[in-house]
């Protein structure tokens, strides 16, 4: 608070008639249900003027208590709490607890399968980019190019649609592999989008990228040198935009990223410009990964040899014993896993979504705990909202992407 | 690249005794030590020349209400970015004496993971800044993780496990 310079603003009439007032604070409360905040979280914010000169955050509004009901949960069940911590790319969350059960069980899944979760999650990365972008321009007035972004967010939903049935929380994928293997539309749904995804993004990145308000809004609000993200934590996108190329898809890849080629943007300031224009780089890099993924999707089958695991075909619980056996086993849940105790982190679409897994060998997780980004990194909101105005603390928090499900758990 | 090996090795010769029970899960370095000596650890491996595991991932409770004297672990995840390098450090904590120091001087970032352990598992961190309820309500009088608290209600008599086979 000390390095925040008090003094009597001309801009300010009425402080400058009562100079008694200078100094004084005014509480001002930002949420629980505030538009700009998408989510349900608080934040108190101390005020001279418009100037912001502490703030404190309240969460937990939505908290669910996830990691205590999976301890109640067979592993194929979790996979629905998993969608509702970020909910802009739920399919992330699905295939990363997955990886992280299939890791347990030493799977090896096939390469086609790998493929398809790459594709998909590649999607789920756009559409979450999509998102937060749009957003923030919304948040800094413009509103036109959220209504053309929009409009691909809704056909990546309807690839989601066709491929699993769901649109926001998707479920999608079994421990194993896929629940069925891409139909001809949606491998023509998402050929499209390949198609038709580049020119608006182009369109929507002339109406931003050098946009002379927009820079204005952007450059330098709510900068974090890379040493401060780092000891906050930060991943992902808002660590990448302070210039630390830390990508989970490149340091540790899982299902098959090695094969890709693909960069990491990096930003320099950490400022809003740079978290915006970050994620519009990953999302011309997502689109060449899936373009590289559809080119080269192996033939095979989608989904592992784990029986005890991967519901069995309809037609085969219909017809054989075994088949029917592990049906009623799986869907009762009433396999027991193996003792063990694993960490499994993917790139979400905030960074590094982490599952720390301990099974002590009964049917449900011993403790399941979720490392998620957005709960991490905003904790480092007050720090980089200080000695900002109003408005750039809405920006500074819209380009965070704090998603309130993730935050909550 | 680092090796889990040459890690440990490193650890036994400054630590000694308050290093033990060393395994490799899945790969991932795993050590238990003592509470005493956690913030000397970190601090050990954050500011250490080659390995600079200086990356907070996680911190976490569990609850093993079973094992006496031992009743809970707080569970740390570091993380080298340069050597892309991970280690999971334990420690061991008894219910009559629940208390650890903070690691928040070290980083930023284990203020909210540590008010959340505290909120789900009641572990207290001694001289965290503000160590109150994240996610539940500040006038809960339990700590909600702790395996005392079943998730279901005890008073209903159709989901016993036994009718599921359990």
């Amino acid at each position: 608070m000390a390095d925040i310079e008090l003094v009597p603003n001309k801009n300010f009439p009425a402080r400058k008639d009562h100079p008694e007032l200078v100094g004084e604070l005014t509480t001002l409360n930002l949420g629980p249900t505030h538009p700009a905040t998408h989510g349900i979280f608080q934040n108190i914010l101390q005020m001279d003027g418009e100037k912001i000169v502490s703030g404190e955050q309240t969460i937990g509004y939505i908290h669910r208590a996830f990691e205590k009901i999976a301890e109640r949960r067979p592993f194929y069940q979790i996979t629905t709490l998993t969608d509702r911590m970020n909910y802009c790319s739920s399919p992330i969350n699905n295939f990363g607890w997955h990886m992280t059960v299939e890791k347990l069980l030493g799977i090896e899944v096939p390469k086609r399968a790998q493929y398809i979760r790459v594709i998909l999650m590649e999607l789920a990365r756009i559409s979450d980019h999509l998102i937060c972008n749009g957003i923030l321009g919304v948040d800094s007035g413009a509103y036109s190019g959220f209504l053309y972004l929009m409009e691909k967010r809704e056909e990546i939903y309807e690839i989601y649609e066709e491929i699993c049935g769901a649109r926001l929380t998707t479920n999608m994928g079994r421990i194993g592999g896929m629940e069925r293997d891409f139909s001809n539309e949606a491998l023509r749904k998402i050929r499209e989008m390949l198609k038709t995804l580049p020119p608006v993004l182009k369109e929507f990145e002339n109406l931003f990228n050098r946009n002379r308000i927009f820079m204005d809004r952007t450059i330098n609000v709510g900068p974090i040198s890379a040493e401060r993200a780092l000891s906050y934590g930060f991943t992902g996108p808002n660590l990448r935009a302070a210039g630390v190329d830390y990508d989970v898809r490149v340091m540790n890849p899982y299902s098959s990223y090695e094969d890709f080629d693909f960069i990491i943007p990096v930003g320099q300031s950490g400022d809003t410009y740079d978290r915006f224009m970050v994620r519009n780089e990953e999302m011309w890099q997502s689109m060449r990964i899936i373009e590289q993924a559809m080119n080269n999707l192996p033939e095979g089958p989608f989904f592992a040899d784990a029986p005890e695991y991967y519901l069995p075909p309809k037609q085969e619980v219909y017809r054989s014993m075994e088949a029917l056996i592990y049906h009623f086993k799986i869907v009762m849940g009433e396999i027991d896993a193996p003792v063990g105790e694993v960490y499994h982190s993917v790139e979400g679409g905030n960074g590094e979504l982490g599952f720390y897994l301990i099974s002590d060998g009964g049917r449900t997780p011993y403790r399941l705990h979720f490392r998620r980004p957005s709960f991490i990194y905003y904790q480092a909101f007050p720090e980089m909202c200080k000695g900002t105005t109003l408005s750039d603390a809405i920006l500074i928090m819209s380009s965070l992407n704090v998603i309130a499900g993730e935050l909550d758990a | 690249m680092l090796s889990n090996q040459e890690v440990a090795e490193e650890l036994v010769k400054k630590f000694g005794d308050d290093v033990y029970d060393f395994e490799e899960p899945y790969g991932l370095l795993t050590l238990t030590t003592t509470r005493e000596q956690i913030i000397p650890i970190l601090e050990y491996l954050f500011h250490h020349d080659r390995f600079k595991i200086n990356f907070l991932t996680d911190i976490t409770g569990i609850h093993y209400p079973d094992s006496p004297g031992q009743e809970f672990a707080v569970v740390y995840h570091i993380h080298s970015l340069t050597q892309n390098f991970r280690v999971r450090i334990k420690v061991f904590l008894a219910e009559a004496d629940i208390h650890i120091p903070t690691a928040t001087p070290l980083y930023a970032s284990a203020n909210w993971m540590e008010r959340e352990t505290y909120d789900f598992f009641g572990i207290i961190f001694d001289g965290h800044p503000d160590l109150r309820r994240i996610l539940n309500i500040e006038e809960m009088d339990y700590f909600p993780m702790r395996k005392q608290y079943p998730m279901e209600d005890a008073t209903r008599q159709d989901k016993t496990d036994a009718l599921f086979g359990r």
